[in-house]
């Protein structure tokens, strides 16, 4: 392997370790927050790169409907719990599906790239509030197992509508930028750019917010002690939905940026996602600088072993992570803390 | 939210019902008759059922036989241990290829591939095992679905293994001129695999072996405070719940006669454990439930969704997974409590019989004024915060030092540091008159020290007889094998006998049955009081022991320590109530800011200066 395959390689492998590391800290968000591990993000992920994909070839994506029932369901189910609520759940799936539905409606036929990736991220988004709202807000306080089992189950029922929704076949997302730039003898795509562009301004924006906003610091209360939150006056039920949806949001994001490096099919989301969960346990599912270090980590050793060995790829990347896990697992000490 | 509040605790009447205060076993006629009658009666259904079913429900049974086998295993490793694995399929498929492989291509009698899928599959969860024994839970689920990938990747390559066309016609089970070629002798061997393992699995968790393995559910370190090898103990469930797994995939090769790597899947992984989380993973019976109801729902949905939806194979896992969601919404610790809850039970009542008198116990190994703890200049900083700096002190044979000072002096991490949970930074500690520097919490408790926890460290849901007789740990010898064959049961009936002692001693013979997380906190406090007595420690550390007492218990606690004082045992206690520390101890040690600042007997430390200014901000 020479310098400029070997860059490549790296090039690459950085650019999905950007992508991993949204999901580790979409993971690490709603871990924290809900003691949720959040398995169908993965499969968020692929939603979001198909419904670009069928955005831009002019239909109406499966997605859409799946937004507009399940927010129907939704806002009845609010209409019963008094006014404010009732209020909120009209704006949220009331207005809000329709006002998406109605854009969609008009603008999908025309093909536009940066209208398809908007609608994308506007329908996808919400599936997170709503997943949490149906699937997990009943059982809040089960044990972590429980709710594990219950995500998994939930990528079930997510690959079978996206199989429904989108078929078997595989499909891309449009590049943000065609843009690319020789450094010296050395390629760098735009693509990759953008890439990290958004990672960084996630990073930053999502800084801004659970350092400046109310909602954010709420999030970190709930997080740091569920019930001390509670009793301080913190709507458990409020910050789970915005895990939830922060972590859609991403997710749908990071499918949209990955689609157009990589087309995706329906089910192509669960690696994606256990690699995310990968970097977030090397993060220790707390702590975001290392979990970064972790996606980078886990992005370029995928690409390099890909080149030599492309079929064995999966178990290399889980088998080589085995070392670095139970070294993570040593230093941190006796598993006591689950008490 | 009234779901989910904790559903009505359950506590094994098992160990309970059979035994008198002086621990002599009553057989009783109606145990054993039950026993008989259960037994026969699963013996007459193994027999009669499979020859009167129609094929079709001989092949669901067989599977969902098999499934159990499997889940089991699981209800072991997650349930009872709290290790979460999503590779149990892998170790189906190892035995089920070992077993395929010796009888078809070398034509060894299955016996062999039997011996040699368990052989495989234990050497391979053994190493395995080594890695995962000291992960925590994410860790161990991650690294888990790592194996599960890389094993089904595994299957599928190896050449001699026919990839993904599988092996087909591998030879029926037989033993000697006996072969089973129909389907439903080999249903009635499964099920009585299925019955076997799961009364050996049964006998295991009701054993001292099985109390240790609870203690791997988030209180390993208590485990380790009454001299559990909580690591060993990890690995071993491993393994067992692997040959668990292992014997259903020898099953499965035989039954089917034929294997493919999609059945060890990760998926099937997933589906191994959706079984153990519906049924309940927190008891045995919730491993046939839980296997029952995702075999026959897989198996109607397969039949009746693409009937109604007109495609094949778009819906049916998206239906069995809605499925899935809602009865862990429903049920979130899965279908048996739910079950239970409609089963009667009797309400736990004191015994007659506990207040008999406490048989003479062995006075506890000293010499009068033995020195049993020396500390030398112990140091113990978290980052740049001195918990404890220079701590120097003794402890006596017969004697109760209280060891007290302001929140956040130090006191609970020197206990930490004494039980070898932490080492210290710098210093010595002698234990009984040879160094104990860095000896880990069991090899201290197994030299004769036992100790109590600040954030108190019980089984919740078990009764209290079980929690104080894990204190009894090592004074049991029986291993897997003789508590899997119930062959432990003079030795068991000897450590019950014991806790009983030690609760009665204690002053908590009257609750003996109830689950230990009903009590008060005062109370859970002295069960672990009693607990730390079934080690029949020399040395005794308490930490807190009087919080949460009312004033008659404080006063029946310190005539039990005076007693054990008496007896030549060494008590360290923190305390914050004074009068209960200044009538009982001997000498005082105070410490402030991680310092030792005084010590001395109880009324000249209450007198000295410093001792005033640490409590009181300072007179002058």
């Amino acid at each position: 392997m020479d310098w400029f395959v070997f860059f490549a390689l790296l090039q690459d492998g950085i650019t999905t370790g950007a992508i991993y590391l949204l999901l580790a800290i979409g993971l690490l968000i709603v871990f924290s927050v809900t003691r949720v591990i959040f398995v169908p993000q993965g499969d968020l992920l692929a939603f979001g790169t198909l419904t670009v994909a069928a955005l831009q070839s002019g239909h109406l994506p499966g997605t859409l409907w799946l937004l507009d029932g399940v927010s129907a369901l939704a806002l009845i189910a609010s209409l019963f719990q008094g006014r404010r609520a009732a209020l909120r759940g009209v704006l949220a799936w009331g207005i809000y599906p329709a006002v998406v539905t109605a854009i969609a409606f008009v603008l999908a036929p025309r093909e536009l790239p940066a209208i398809s990736i908007i609608l994308a991220l506007a329908i996808v988004t919400p599936m997170g509030p709503l997943i949490w709202r149906f699937a997990f807000r009943p059982i809040a306080n089960a044990s972590v197992l429980a709710l594990l089992i219950l995500a998994m189950a939930l990528h079930f029922v997510l690959i079978g509508l996206g199989l429904v929704f989108f078929g078997p076949e595989e499909a891309g997302a449009p590049p943000i930028t065609d843009a690319s730039f020789d450094l010296g003898s050395l390629n760098v795509s735009g693509q990759s750019l953008a890439v990290l562009a958004c990672c960084g301004v996630l990073v930053l924006g999502l800084r801004w917010f659970f350092g400046a906003t109310i909602h954010g610091k709420a999030l970190r209360a709930a997080a740091s002690d569920r019930l001390g939150a509670r009793l301080v006056g913190i709507d458990a039920s409020a910050t789970g939905a915005v895990a939830f949806g922060l972590a859609s949001f991403i997710a749908a994001l990071a499918g949209v940026l990955i689609g157009a490096v990589t087309p995706l099919s329906y089910d192509a989301g669960f690696d994606i996602g256990l690699k995310g969960f990968v970097a977030a346990i090397m993060g220790g599912l707390v702590s975001y600088p290392m979990a970064a270090a972790g996606a980078i980590l886990v992005g370029v050793l995928e690409s390099l072993s890909s080149f030599w060995a492309s079929a064995y790829r999966e178990v290399i990347v889980f088998t080589l992570l085995i070392p670095v896990l139970v070294w993570l697992s040593l230093r941190s000490g006796s598993p006591e803390d689950r008490a | 939210m009234s779901r989910a509040s904790p559903p009505p605790r359950l506590i094994s009447g098992s160990t309970s019902d059979r035994l008198c205060v002086d621990g002599r076993v009553k057989p009783g006629h109606d145990g054993m008759l039950r026993t008989w009658t259960v037994s026969f009666a699963a013996a007459a259904l193994i027999v009669m059922v499979p020859a009167i079913l129609p094929t079709f429900y001989v092949t669901l049974l067989g599977y969902v036989g098999m499934a159990t086998l499997v889940a089991l295993g699981l209800v072991l490793l997650t349930g009872i241990s709290g290790q979460t694995s999503f590779g149990q399929a892998s170790f189906v498929g190892i035995a089920a290829y070992a077993t395929t492989v010796l009888t078809k291509f070398f034509d060894a009698p299955p016996i062999a591939g039997l011996a040699a899928g368990l052989l495989l599959t234990g050497v391979v969860a053994w190493l395995l095992g080594l890695v995962t024994a000291r992960l925590s839970g994410h860790f161990l689920a991650l690294v888990s679905v790592a194996w599960g990938i890389s094993f089904f990747s595994l299957f599928g390559t190896i050449p001699q293994l026919h990839g993904f066309n599988g092996i087909g016609n591998i030879p029926p089970l037989r033993l000697g001129p006996f072969s089973a070629v129909n389907l439903r002798v080999n249903l009635g061997i499964i099920w009585a695999a299925v019955v076997l393992i799961m009364a050996m699995s049964a006998n295991l968790l009701d054993s001292r072996l099985g109390r240790a393995i609870r203690t791997l559910n988030g209180a390993r370190l208590m485990g380790a405070s009454v001299g559990i090898d909580t690591v060993r103990l990890s690995r071993t469930v491993f393994v067992l719940a692997a040959l668990c797994a292992a014997i259903a995939g020898f099953l499965f090769a035989h039954f089917q006669r034929f294997v493919s790597p999609t059945p060890f899947s990760l998926g099937a992984s997933i589906d191994y454990l959706f079984m153990v989380i519906i049924g309940g993973a927190g008891s045995l019976w919730g491993a046939p439930i839980g296997a029952a109801l995702v075999v026959v729902l897989r198996d109607q949905f397969n039949d009746w969704v693409p009937r109604i939806t007109g495609q094949a194979g778009n819906f049916e896992s998206l239906v069995f997974a809605l499925v899935v969601i809602v009865l862990l919404q429903r049920a979130p610790d899965g279908l048996l409590p739910l079950l239970m809850r409609f089963k009667r039970h009797a309400p736990p009542h004191a015994e007659p019989g506990d207040d008999a008198p406490p048989e003479q116990l062995p006075a506890p190994a000293t010499i009068p004024g033995e020195e049993l703890l020396a500390l030398e200049a112990i140091s113990r900083n978290f980052g740049g915060l001195a918990a404890n700096r220079d701590v120097s002190f003794t402890v006596h044979a017969s004697e109760i030092v209280a060891l007290i000072g302001p929140n956040g002096a130090g006191k609970t991490t020197l206990f930490n540091v004494i039980s070898g949970v932490l080492p210290p930074n710098s210093g010595s500690i002698r234990l009984f008159g040879a160094s104990a520097t860095h000896l880990s919490p069991r090899h201290v408790a197994a030299l004769g020290l036992a100790r109590t926890f600040q954030h108190v460290k019980l089984l919740p849901d078990r009764s209290v007889l079980e929690n104080v007789a894990l204190g009894a740990h090592l004074l049991g010898r029986a291993g897997l094998l003789r508590a899997m064959l119930r062959l432990d049961r003079a030795e068991e009936t000897r450590l019950l006998s014991e806790a009983r002692i030690q609760a009665m001693r204690a002053g908590i013979a009257n609750v003996l049955l109830v689950p230990a997380g009903d009590l008060p906190l005062g109370q859970q406090r002295v069960v672990e009081i009693a607990r730390a007595l079934c080690l029949r420690p020399r040395l005794l550390l308490l930490d807190e022991p009087a919080a949460g007492l009312r004033l008659p218990e404080k006063q029946r606690l310190a005539a039990l320590l005076r007693q054990l004082r008496a007896e030549g045992m060494g008590v360290l206690l923190v305390e914050h109530d004074m009068d209960f520390v200044m009538q009982l101890a001997d000498r005082v040690v105070v410490m402030d800011f991680g310092q030792k600042i005084a010590e001395g007997p109880p009324e000249r430390v209450q007198s000295d200066p410093a001792v005033m200014e640490a409590y009181l901000g300072g007179l002058t």
